[in-house]
């Protein structure tokens, strides 16, 4: 063919015809991009929004900040929105807890009537009126028993001061924020109930977004923000408070050395390494992602585990075993919009004990979640494998104004301009990457990803923050609530198409915390090996429901399930029963 | 006017040193620049990993040199000297942000830049700079899979600081630094006319100027010697028109003009590309040039 090409015209020919094939190709290209991993046949599994039908009318409002902040107030103060699941009342029904973010509105403890019914008591348990001037704001709720008196206790964090509330029992509980030593005013948006001693008590890990010296609602300065926009770290300074017993809690941070001033939002904990020890993964926005390995509970190391090259804006974090490898693997959501920005979703696989490091796994549909904010990892059709939900979208406003081009202005100027809020282009109506799409993934191993959110009834365009998975029926399938900023909440109950089976373990600490929280619970099946952890707090701003939920597909058998406990006991349960929760209770020396 | 330029040993700068400065006067000007924009490349990913993966590089940088090999060769006869297909390859690499799971764009926007030379040409001339014309591409056509370098570099003044001071005296030495200074001015007071208009904070509309695109953009893009026209003045109304085709960009960017949304994630990238060609035709017109020599066609462009 070359050969036969020898006048100058006819190779030029040939070379424009090489150029607009190319041109051509960068389209196609890019459509295969825009429609990747689209998934057309029908999932097993659809959700319905049945929150209006359960009596869940929850709707956000996001804080009001200090006027100098106008210009970016809807940017600022799009944070706040909150699920946590708990068991408040022990009644074997789990309960949903959202926080609102606005001087005088409530927040909501919605106690499950177990018919398919919701009622909020919050005010009557004490747990609403949190959000006042001078006290702050709540920005998410985490539940732990953390004195181990066998009712769960939940911390507010707060843009102010966080607040610790000991359930007392009846559907009452008590502020012993001061008792406990942690009145400091920090501006967080996540925490983590960790037992990072294995002392049996569980202690609490809180992640400072912005400076602890900001009051929002009396600023002193406006240069509040962050000073780059991938190697920030000017935010808050993160806490590790050490469960001393008798209701007071100690501050270890520094001694610990996990007083990072990334900008954090959203910290899990789980054992990465194997060594038995609860380590610390935090995304950061504006940075890198950061993993502090637990050294036996005397310090944490921040280590190079192959995080620290990849600057994004990390949003959540939520740990699973993405492949059945018995490996607690990290999802962490991101930004991406179409021109301006591609940073990508990071999945994060653990191979710690074999290499010492994670290597990237996310690719397709995965990557690209729009401006991503909580996700989480759970089997939603019971088929043994873990599929991906994820929320999104950050201010939805006027449909036909971006603030992308503004923000795009100073995104790439040196940091001292756009660290003092008053430099920042004013957003005025417009939107920033709003009415995005949830996404709904679903997971074909080493095949991949595919996207079914339409398919299966999710095609809310809200500003989703927070999501929690919990069997919310007991019906035997995850379904999934969502807190809105600025919204209505979504409770999408699920339905699986039968055949497929599952089972699922509550479990009681006695030597180890009673929430058992940090206990994995690793199950051995026709499915492979699936490895699950008590959540602490997962995701941003959620915390799912501390029962463990694994699907089993078809094969209704489980060889065995091995639950490692906080405390280093190590229990195996031969063939389990199927297809019902067990209530496992930690096993004395 | 002596003074100490720590980077070059302490020495005196009316010594040794001026006298090697000056002897790079006579240089073939990519070397200079190639030497710039490694610097640029080894400084951002060395601090703030701003290539994203070595593949990428190696994707742009290998495909820029093996298209222009092969179209050298194949179209006139003889090996071009890589130097503008290296170049190019480094600006495509760090300008380029795509999708994180996606080489594609770094492979068909390094051969796209390097065709465009033998391709779209007049007179016997190109007219867009090779990456200005990828890089234009494949954000108009494809922005479900690229972005362009925006905020990963650190937002930090040191690195900024290091980048301008040695692009100034490159470009001063490559004889472009009217251009680069026509263009930063001609911003600077179009940015105070669109804070007037727009009424935001002046420093978000001269922002930009500070960020690593404008700095690839005012070094390397702009001041092609192959892609401006023929007289100093000729080029400083250029570097005038694109500020001023970039400012008006960036003005129906603030008043959200929907028929121009794609242009408004790289204004000055896209105003160039708009502005450079018809400068370059309507000076061809005017002050024909005799074509140049047979391998000559791809020299000094970037």
């Amino acid at each position: 063919m070359v050969h036969a090409v020898t006048s100058p015209f006819q190779r030029r020919v040939v070379v424009g015809a090489a150029f607009l094939a190319a041109i051509a190709l960068v389209i196609i290209l890019n459509r295969r991009a825009d429609r990747a991993g689209v998934d057309l046949a029908a999932p097993r599994f659809h959700f319905t929004d049945v929150a209006a039908q359960a009596g869940i009318t929850f709707v956000h409002h996001g804080p009001t900040l200090d006027r100098q902040l106008d210009n970016i107030a809807p940017l600022i103060g799009s944070l706040g929105a909150s699920v946590s699941v708990a068991d408040v009342n022990n009644d074997g029904w789990p309960d949903l807890y959202f926080t609102n973010s606005r001087f005088g509105y409530p927040n909501a403890l919605y106690l499950n009537r177990g018919d398919g019914t919701f009622v909020d008591t919050a005010r009557a348990a004490g747990l609403a009126d949190v959000n006042r001037p001078g006290a702050g704001v709540s920005m998410g709720a985490v539940w732990g028993d953390f004195d181990n008196d066998g009712l769960e206790d939940v911390l507010i964090y707060k843009w102010g001061y966080p607040q610790l509330f000991k359930n007392m029992g009846n559907l009452h509980f008590r502020d012993v924020t001061e008792a406990a030593g942690l009145r400091h005013w920090m501006n967080a948006n996540g925490a983590v109930w960790v037992d990072y001693d294995r002392d049996g008590l569980l202690d609490l890990y809180v992640a400072g977004y912005y400076r602890s010296d900001i009051d929002f609602w009396h600023l002193k300065t406006t240069r509040i923000m962050e000073n780059s926009f991938e190697f920030a770290t000017n935010g808050g300074k993160n806490r590790l408070f050490h469960n001393l017993g008798g209701g007071r809690f100690e501050d270890v941070t520094d001694r610990m050395g996990v007083g990072s001033t990334r900008w954090t939002l959203a910290v899990a904990a789980g054992d990465f390494n194997g060594d038995g020890w609860p380590d610390l993964f935090l995304a950061n926005d504006y940075g890198p992602e950061e993993l502090y390995l637990n050294d036996h509970g005397r310090r944490f190391v921040l280590s190079r585990v192959g995080l620290e090259g990849d600057s994004k804006s990390g949003m959540s974090a939520t740990l699973g075993d993405v492949l059945n490898r018995g490996r607690l693997d990290a999802f962490v959501t991101n930004i991406s919009v179409r021109g301006y920005l591609f940073q990508g979703n990071n999945l994060r696989l653990n191979f710690l004990p074999e290499l010492g490091r994670f290597e990237q796994g996310a690719e397709g549909v995965v990557t690209d979640a729009g401006w991503a904010w909580g996700a989480q990892l759970g089997d939603l059709d019971n088929d043994g494998r873990n599929e991906l939900f994820i929320v999104n979208g950050y201010v939805s406003a006027d449909r036909e104004r971006s603030y992308w081009y503004a923000m795009s202005k100073i995104a790439g100027a040196n940091g001292n301009v756009f660290e003092d809020a008053r430099s920042w282009p004013a957003i005025g109506k417009a939107s920033l990457s709003g009415y995005e799409r949830s996404r709904v993934l679903v997971n074909h191993g080493l095949q991949g990803w595919t996207d079914v959110a339409a398919l299966v009834g999710v095609t809310d365009e809200y500003d989703g923050r927070a999501v929690a998975l919990v069997d919310l029926f007991n019906h035997g399938v995850l379904d999934v609530v969502i807190a809105n900023q600025n919204e209505p909440v979504l409770v999408y109950r699920n339905t699986v198409a039968p055949g497929n089976h599952w089972i699922a373990f509550k479990l009681v600490g006695t030597r180890s915390n009673r929430s058992a929280i940090g206990a994995e619970v690793t199950l051995e099946s026709g499915t492979g090996r699936q490895l699950k952890v008590v959540d602490g707090g997962m995701g941003f701003a959620s915390q799912n429901d501390r029962r463990l939920h694994f699907g089993l597909g078809t094969a209704g058998r489980v060889d065995r399930a091995v639950i490692r406990w906080p405390s280093g006991t190590v229990q195996t349960i031969e063939h389990p029963a199927v297809d019902r929760l067990h209530v496992i209770t930690e096993p004395g020396r | 006017m002596p003074f100490q330029l720590d980077g070059l040993g302490g020495h005196s700068w009316n010594g040794t040193s001026r006298a090697l400065w000056a002897r790079l006067g006579g240089l073939d000007p990519r070397y200079p620049v190639s030497f710039l924009i490694t610097l640029i490349l080894v400084l951002g990913q060395a601090r703030y990993g701003i290539l994203g993966g070595y593949d990428r590089l190696a994707t742009a940088l290998g495909v820029c040199v093996a298209t222009e090999l092969a179209l050298s060769r194949w179209l006139r006869g003889r090996f071009a000297n890589v130097q503008s297909a290296y170049i190019t390859g480094i600006s495509l690499a760090l300008l380029i942000k795509p999708r994180a799971d996606l080489l594609w764009p770094f492979a068909l926007g390094a051969f796209l830049a390097i065709a465009s030379k033998y391709v779209l040409q007049y007179r016997g001339r190109h007219l867009w700079n090779p990456s200005n014309f990828a890089i234009s591409l494949l954000v108009l056509l494809a922005p479900a899979s690229v972005a362009i370098l925006s905020h990963q570099w650190g937002n930090d003044l040191a690195t900024n600081a290091v980048i301008w001071c040695f692009g100034l005296l490159i470009a001063s030495r490559v004889r472009m630094l009217h251009v680069t200074l026509t263009y930063v001015a001609s911003f600077v007071a179009l940015a105070l006319v669109r804070s007037s208009i727009v009424g935001g904070p002046l420093l978000a509309e001269i922002a930009p100027l500070t960020g690593p695109m404008y700095q690839l953009f005012i070094f390397f893009m702009i001041t092609d010697p192959k892609t401006t026209v023929s007289t100093v003045r000729g080029r400083m109304i250029v570097a005038a028109a694109v500020a001023v085709a970039e400012a008006a960009i960036r003005l129906a960017g603030d008043f959200h003009v929907p028929a121009l949304t794609a242009l408004y994630p790289a204004p000055p990238i896209l105003a160039l590309a708009i502005v450079g060609p018809v400068a370059n035709v309507i000076d061809l017109v005017l002050t024909p040039r005799p074509p140049l020599p047979l391998g000559e066609g791809e020299r000094r462009s970037h």
